[in-house]
């Protein structure tokens, strides 16, 4: 399937897994940028108190306490990070290592329908296995509210197979800090965390979604607005 | 992590596996596994950096260095180490969740109740509702690692913002 290829084209091979390392010191730098698709959503998070806000992207304080101080309740659940749970590595039938993402969607994600009136999705489309990008979004459209609204971002083609995988901090209602994602190996997974999608420097950019791929993804929302970006990002602000 | 030395704080060693409740009135420190309840209201409990619990937590002061699956309500304050991992809501007056500390859960800032001053009836608010008057108390969550480095780096993005160019390939 020429989607499915394509798809495909930044995914990596176990021999070009070296190319993600980067030095510590771009590890460790944060870099800030505007988002006009965070002020956007800023509007939401400060018109209204007392929503239900999930971010799905790596544990941040800086957003648990930006949401806090708005009165808003918010949960956190690192999506990526369990998407690298070795022990969701199984053989599929071609004897093929496959992600069980069965498994994974019946352990996360588990909200009530219509939860959320916010999703913080950040760049985890990008990253994250094929096998769950869409299940991801579907249940994400069920656990927001109808007229809430989902924040995601998607690198274009030129920003290269390298692009890291950022943690975002939210510093002010238009501004993000950006901090690059190391790969955790931590009590929780054991020694051996790297799957398909992660090496130790890192998360390694799966795919590239253009416009119409990523209309595609979100076609069960009812509304979709883009908003371009210098730094080879499109941020996406959807509602359901 | 350095385990406390005082006489005040009772020890569950690394070998040690308790399930069951746990209640005191003395703070808590656990390098072992506990699964089952922990209730010590006026006290802290530690989960040290071996220590695995699954358990619900009701404490004053909860600090975690190790793995924590399990509702946690403290009265004062939460704290979240780089290693800790914490499954579970946290419902707290303050937390603070160091860098590359992972959780997964909702997060409930318990607002502290206004004091009993004899103040008119009208003017005092509930725990949890946020207002404007001078007693209400604004919730810290405080990123140790954060701070050192915000905004650090150069400017990139959307915008206006002057823009530095991403690595070229």
């Amino acid at each position: 399937m020429a989607t499915h290829s394509f798809m495909r084209l930044f995914r990596g091979t176990p021999a070009e897994e070296g190319q993600g390392v980067r030095p510590p010191s771009q590890n460790k730098q944060r870099l800030t940028r505007r988002s006009s698709g965070m002020a956007e959503l800023a509007r939401i998070l400060r018109s209204e108190e007392t929503l239900c806000v999930l971010d799905i992207g790596s544990t941040s304080a800086t957003n648990i306490r930006y949401l806090t101080d708005l009165g808003h309740k918010p949960y956190s659940e690192d999506l990526l990070d369990a998407s690298t749970d070795p022990s969701l590595m199984v053989r599929d039938e071609q004897g093929q290592t496959a992600l069980d993402s069965k498994r994974f969607l019946s352990e996360n994600l588990i909200y009530p329908a219509a939860q959320f009136d916010v999703v913080m999705c950040w760049n985890l489309a990008d990253y994250m296995d094929e096998s769950l990008v869409k299940p991801v979004v579907a249940r994400l459209w069920s656990a927001l509210k109808p007229g809430g609204a989902l924040l995601a971002f998607f690198h274009t083609q030129e920003a290269g197979v390298d692009a890291p995988c950022y943690r975002y901090h939210i510093v002010s209602p238009d501004t993000l800090e950006m901090q690059h994602i190391e790969a955790r190996h931590d009590l929780r997974k054991g020694p051996a965390s790297a799957t398909q999608n992660a090496t130790p420097a890192g998360f390694r950019l799966q795919r590239v979604f253009n416009n119409r791929h990523i209309e595609n993804l979100f076609r069960d929302f009812s509304s979709i607005k883009f908003f371009l970006t210098r730094d080879n990002v499109r941020e996406v602000l959807v509602v359901r | 992590m350095e385990t406390p030395k005082s006489a005040e704080v009772a020890h569950i060693g690394r070998s040690v596996f308790i399930k069951g409740e746990l209640s005191g009135s003395e703070d808590l420190y656990v390098d072992g596994q506990v699964e089952g309840k922990i209730e010590l209201k006026d006290n802290s409990l530690t989960v040290g950096p071996n220590g695995q619990l699954r358990a619900n937590v009701n404490a004053k002061n909860v600090s975690v260095h190790g793995k924590l699956e399990g509702n946690v309500r403290a009265s004062e304050r939460i704290e979240l180490t780089k290693s800790a991992v914490l499954i579970g809501d946290i419902f707290a007056q303050r937390i603070a969740i160091e860098d590359g500390a992972y959780f997964k859960g909702k997060v409930d800032i318990q607002r502290e109740a206004p004091h009993s001053t004899p103040q008119p009836a009208a003017k005092s608010e509930p725990a949890g509702v946020s207002g404007n008057g001078p007693e209400q108390v604004k919730s810290t969550v405080t990123p140790p690692a954060a701070t050192a480095s915000s905004g650090a780096g150069p400017a990139l993005g959307g915008g206006k913002t002057p823009v530095t160019e991403l690595k070229k390939f």
